[in-house]
């Protein structure tokens, strides 16, 4: 028993260790918070310019829209880091991370937002144009609200989901929590560091997930 | 334009990396075929345990359920790859993984297939115990069947989550898809063979994310 904690709860490794740690989980959050603002902005605009201009941009649009959520986040993630420089262009494995989880949870909003933009009774378009809302008017004040409504449970979800993946930046060195953890592993020979990284997921993530559940909770909708 | 294709859409080396990247997906599918029953029997059993009668078995299991859903899938795969070897269990990388995304997708096919489940209409356990079933076969024959219908849309596309999750099994050494097309891209400095992975991942999922989002445009209007 005694093995055990000093192996996995060694009080002289988190006093060692937590200041890494915490470098870490300022990285993650860093990273969740641009993916999270980039991505739900990128993707919303994206659900607009397809209600609004479907005809030109619907094929380029679903071409993305399917490789990002069909490809897993991992193999473009090594395919920006490795391939990127090899065109040219110097990327940080930061940037990588933010690049790629940003696209795929654009992709994803899309996609909700725009079965939510569907699903919004075509009376209510119709309604707002004849008060003299203009088209753009109409999406903004009228459709897109209610759209959003019915959006924000599986927004949610699929965000936290996404955000998640942060934990992917460690493969390319990117000095998130998990990276963090296994390197100070591999020096201490001790395994406190990796429960440490793991309380800090804990930490950072069950608030979340119970914040998703209240969303999900507070805004549901029955499909009759 | 010609540097993009040389370092991308090489055909000359995807050729020479298509038997390798076959052999790693031999190995993608067989973590598939481990994984998927696995995380459904475990979904289908948390579903039935979060409506247990004890109240304390309940809240214990939602905690756990959060906890696995807290924890990013790769965290826990590490944490059981490298960490159990600390208390001498050394595990084998296939089995690290079953056992990360068995907890991981019990926890996610759990949430799907409660919402199943609560969706079924009273009347149809009463129906089914008046004409003589017993309550489990009730659960199985009646409950279940309906349950998994009504979130299909749902079930797919976790199992969709499921299957891209398999790439991560190539960070702690386990030799499919995406770490023989790593490995490729090693040996021959060319982005190539990662290409060609991201195809045959496109080409298997493409289909299946039409169909989840015909499905749910389809319940959406």
């Amino acid at each position: 028993m005694n093995h055990f904690i000093d192996t996995f709860f060694n009080a002289q490794q988190i006093l060692a260790t937590w200041p890494a740690i915490l470098k870490g989980v300022v990285v993650t959050l860093e990273i969740a918070a641009l993916v999270v603002v980039t991505g739900i902005t990128a993707g919303i605009g994206l659900a607009v310019l397809r209600w609004l201009f479907g005809r030109w941009i619907k094929w380029p649009l679903l071409v993305f829209v399917d490789v990002a959520r069909a490809v897993p986040p991992l193999v473009l993630v090594l395919l920006a880091y490795f391939g990127l420089p090899s065109l040219g262009v110097d990327i940080s494995g930061f940037a990588v991370i933010w690049l790629v989880l940003s696209a795929v949870l654009t992709a994803f909003v899309e996609e909700i937002v725009w079965a939510g933009l569907i699903s919004v009774k075509k009376g209510q378009r119709e309604a707002a144009r004849s008060t003299g809302l203009t088209e753009v008017q109409a999406l903004l004040y009228v459709v897109l609200p209610q759209a959003l409504r019915l959006a924000v449970p599986p927004l949610t979800n699929r965000t936290i989901a996404i955000t998640k993946n942060t934990a992917l930046g460690t493969v390319i060195g990117v000095p998130e929590i998990i990276n963090q953890a296994t390197t100070a592993v591999s020096f201490s020979g001790n395994a406190t560091p990796l429960m440490m990284g793991a309380f800090a997921y804990l930490v950072l993530f069950i608030p979340i997930i119970g914040f998703g559940r209240w969303v999900e909770g507070r805004f549901a909708w029955r499909r009759h | 334009m010609d540097i993009l294709f040389q370092q991308f859409f090489n055909l000359d080396i995807m050729s020479k990396a298509l038997p390798l990247i076959l052999e790693g997906l031999k190995t993608t599918l067989l973590i598939c075929l481990v994984v998927i029953p696995l995380g459904i029997l475990g979904g289908i059993l948390v579903a039935v345990g979060s409506m247990a009668k004890s109240a304390v078995a309940r809240r214990a299991l939602a905690l756990a359920v959060d906890l696995m859903r807290a924890l990013p899938p790769l965290v826990l795969l590490i944490l059981i790859y490298s960490g159990l070897p600390f208390l001498g269990l050394r595990l084998s990388p296939l089995a690290a993984v079953s056992i990360a995304f068995f907890l991981n997708n019990a926890a996610y096919y759990g949430e799907v297939i409660r919402a199943g489940i609560e969706s079924v209409p009273n009347g149809q356990w009463e129906a089914a115990r008046s004409t003589g079933l017993r309550a489990d076969q009730t659960f199985v024959w009646v409950v279940l069947p309906q349950a998994l219908r009504n979130v299909l849309p749902d079930l797919i596309s976790n199992t969709v989550e499921v299957v891209k999750l398999t790439s991560l099994a190539s960070v702690v050494s386990l030799q499919e898809m995406l770490y023989s097309a790593d490995m490729a891209r090693s040996l021959t400095f060319n982005n190539s063979p990662v290409v060609l992975a991201a195809i045959i991942y496109f080409v298997m999922l493409w289909p299946v994310v039409r169909i989840v989002s015909r499905l749910e445009n389809a319940s959406a209007k």
